[in-house]
């Protein structure tokens, strides 16, 4: 039988949850994959919102976690979209060769 | 009513500017004329009302407080006219004989296209206004509009004809010259501000006269002087006197009325009316006054003495203008402000007939000034030649024309205050008032024509047709073929300025001749502080010395201008033989007179080249060039700098961005932790 989580166990697994998405963000060579750790990271923000919401007994943070996810639709729509010109224009969808945008 | 004296001319500027270069000469020139004659009808009828007033505190006078210019907390100017009899006499001088040099422009400029017509008289009408805001405004300020606006007038119509180099040239100089004294004027007006607190002209005389007279020497010499003697600046700018003569010969490259009107009759008076105007003031200054008298006989003589070797008819007027407000500066410089005043109103009129005769004459040989090529004129203009007689002859101080009753005057007021030594160069003054005008009289009107002689008209020297574009209109084809006199409007114009020379010497006929001087009991008035009492002034002019010695005196004088006319007679009258071989004898002396004491060559070399080296070597190349482009251009340099290295940051890489993002926000959290 497993203990009652605790607020401390939900905000330890939130931390590792965007840790992983961060560490995709920076380690991973496809913008694909990126674009998918960056749900990760927006997800485990959501996680600590809707703890905290439970444990103080408020809703203020679920309707955020709520606009979280909307604004992470939207995000996931519009950055396909970009990936799928992107690769129509390069053949490739490694970061690496998207720089020209510089002095 | 004051207000519509200035306002009227001013209408007539304002159509003539706008939609008079499209009417016709007659209605344009018409309306110009009509105005000035309308200025000059009310200014009889606001003289004869100021007449019927009642005196207080010893002053008639008119005020008019038009609006409120100036209103900031202490400081208070109203744009208000006063009218009282220095500014009465004035007035009637320049609306009476400006409408006499309007109607003969209307003749004498007909040669000009329409809208270069219109635009002749609209400068003219211009001039007028603002002079006659200048003689009625109560205040320094109101003065100074009018000063600033004759001067604009001034370098209008000196360059009227701006094609011609020369002329634009002139115009400049008059501008610059006069701004210098312009300079002393305003420091001046600004000194008396300070110490009074007002610059009304009454005011200011009122508050004067409760004071001590100031010391006579330099050393003693305070604040009234000071300002005096910048104020006296801007006369010597405005009125060319030395040093800042030098603008008015060269001003007759305009139109020769506009010498009648604004160089010789209205506006180079200007600085003796000013002077006249604050009497209070400079008489408590008697080290200006004595700086006044001697710089006013300085430019008498050396005026004269360059006026008797020029050529150039005009020229030879300008440096007699010159010498002849050199002679009112000594009247006003010796106390007689009331002499200064009458010689000014006097010499308005037979200086415009002057100059007016001289454009006749120059219109009648189509452009040509040089005197060497006139002569033999007397029976072909008979007009112009006995108006140009009486003219000459009342300079040159004859009795009973006008100029002796106003230059005896002065010469009686410089004796009888103990000025000896500036008596005797007056005289000497008059002597070649009367040898250089007679000279010109031979010159132009006797012997025989000289006209075919003229060399081919641009192989000329720069001045000889100096003002005028009729040699366009008539081309030089036989210049001696149709001499014709003055034409109606001209010869008007000149008959009556011929009449006045004549008789507008008889409100000043001394106590001696057993006249009245009613001229100077009408302005003495003027020349005193308001009492408030009512109380009568004492009047300190009242030096009634010998009557034997002014008779004396007077003799002597007229003696003088025989002697110079007799002189120029001897030299001129049957050609210039004689006077060639005086000029040959004294070549020495001739070559520094014919180049007017090398003045222009000096000023020159010590100011004009100095300072084009300065502007040029220090201010433009150093200053400008070096540092203020130094300092924009140092500006940009160092933010393109900055931005080569900066820009080496943004590497277009995302994962770059992603990771400084990162490094930042876990380096504010980490500070936000562990502080």
């Amino acid at each position: 039988m497993l203990p009652e989580p605790t607020l401390n166990t939900y905000l330890a697994l939130s931390a590792v949850l965007f840790s992983i998405g961060t560490a995709g963000v920076f380690l991973r060579r496809n913008l694909i994959t990126i674009l998918l750790s960056v749900e990760v990271m927006l997800n485990a923000v959501n996680l600590t919102f809707v703890a905290v919401d439970r444990f103080l007994g408020t809703v203020d943070g679920q309707i955020i976690a709520f606009f979280v996810i909307t604004v992470a639709a939207a995000e996931a729509a519009v950055g396909l979209a970009i990936l799928i010109a992107l690769y129509r224009h390069r053949e490739t969808l490694s970061p690496d060769a998207f720089t020209t945008l510089k002095w | 009513m004051l207000l519509l004296i200035p306002l009227l001319p001013f209408l007539g500027f304002l159509i003539n500017a706008t939609v008079g270069r499209r009417w016709s000469q007659g209605l344009s020139g018409g309306i110009a004329t009509a105005a000035m004659a309308g200025a000059f009808g009310v200014s009889v009828a606001a003289v004869w009302t100021m007449l019927g007033l009642e005196p207080i505190g010893g002053v008639r006078a008119i005020d008019q407080h038009v609006f409120t210019w100036i209103a900031s907390s202490t400081l208070e100017i109203p744009f208000a006219l006063r009218l009282d009899p220095l500014s009465s006499i004035m007035i009637l001088v320049i609306t009476g004989i400006g409408t006499l040099i309007h109607l003969y422009s209307t003749a004498y400029m007909h040669d000009e296209t329409n809208p270069d017509f219109a635009r002749y008289f609209s400068y003219l009408n211009l001039f007028a206004s603002f002079m006659l805001i200048l003689v009625l405004g109560a205040s320094f300020p109101v003065m100074f509009i009018g000063w600033e606006g004759v001067g604009l007038c001034s370098y209008l119509l000196i360059g009227f004809y701006y094609t011609k180099q020369s002329a634009a040239d002139a115009g400049k100089k008059a501008f610059v010259v006069n701004r210098i004294g312009d300079f002393g004027f305003i420091l001046g007006m600004l000194i008396l501000f300070t110490a009074f607190g007002t610059l009304d002209f009454q005011l200011l005389a009122i508050q004067v006269s409760q004071l001590e007279v100031e010391a006579g020497t330099m050393a003693g010499a305070g604040l009234l002087t000071g300002a005096t003697l910048l104020l006296f600046l801007g006369a010597t700018g405005k009125s060319a006197q030395l040093p800042l003569y030098v603008w008015l010969p060269d001003a007759m490259e305009g139109p020769t009325p506009v010498s009648a009107l604004i160089h010789a009759a209205t506006m180079v008076t200007a600085g003796v009316y000013m002077i006249a105007r604050n009497a209070v003031l400079f008489s408590h200054a008697p080290f200006t006054l004595e700086v006044i008298a001697i710089v006013g006989v300085l430019t008498a003589l050396v005026a004269g003495t360059i006026g008797l070797v020029q050529n150039d008819i005009k020229r030879v007027l300008a440096y007699s203008t010159v010498s002849q407000l050199g002679y009112m500066f000594l009247a006003v410089g010796v106390g007689a402000f009331a002499g200064g005043v009458f010689h000014l109103y006097t010499h308005a009129f037979f200086k415009a007939l002057l100059f007016l005769g001289s454009g006749a004459v120059i219109h009648a040989l189509h452009g040509q000034q040089d005197m060497r090529f006139m002569g033999g004129l007397k029976d072909k203009l008979p007009i112009t030649f006995w108006t140009f007689l009486i003219g000459t002859i009342a300079i040159s101080g004859l009795p009973p024309f006008a100029g002796f009753f106003s230059k005896d005057e002065i010469l009686w007021k410089t004796w009888s205050s103990g000025h000896y030594v500036l008596w005797g160069l007056a005289v000497v003054a008059a002597f070649l008032t009367a040898t250089y005008m007679f000279r010109l009289l031979y010159m132009t009107f006797w012997g025989t024509s000289r006209a075919n002689s003229a060399p081919e008209h641009e192989g000329t020297s720069a001045h000889v047709h100096g003002s005028t574009g009729h040699s366009a209109a008539h081309p030089p084809s036989g210049p001696s073929a149709h001499l014709h006199d003055a034409p109606r409007p001209m010869a008007i114009a000149l008959v009556l300025l011929a009449v006045g020379s004549i008789v507008a010497g008889f409100f000043g006929v001394p106590h001696a001749l057993g006249g009245h001087n009613q001229i100077e009991a009408f302005l003495e008035p003027s020349f005193h502080a308001m009492t408030l009492s009512g109380e009568e002034v004492a009047h300190a002019a009242a030096v009634h010395g010998d009557v034997a010695i002014e008779l004396g005196l007077m003799g002597l004088s007229i003696a003088v201008a025989i002697a110079g006319i007799l002189l120029a007679t001897a030299l001129f009258k049957n050609g210039f033989g004689r006077a060639e071989a005086l000029a040959a004898q004294f070549s020495g002396v001739h070559k520094v007179l014919y180049n007017k004491y090398y003045v222009d060559e000096l000023y020159d070399a010590v100011f004009v080249q100095p300072i084009k080296r300065l502007s040029t070597g220090a201010l433009w190349k150093v200053m400008d060039a070096g540092v203020i482009d130094g300092i924009v251009n140092g500006v940009g340099l160092t933010v393109r700098g900055w931005s080569a290295v900066l820009r080496r940051v943004q590497t277009g890489s995302v994962r770059a961005y992603a990771m400084s993002i990162f490094v930042g926000v876990v380096a504010i959290l980490g500070y936000y932790l562990w502080r």
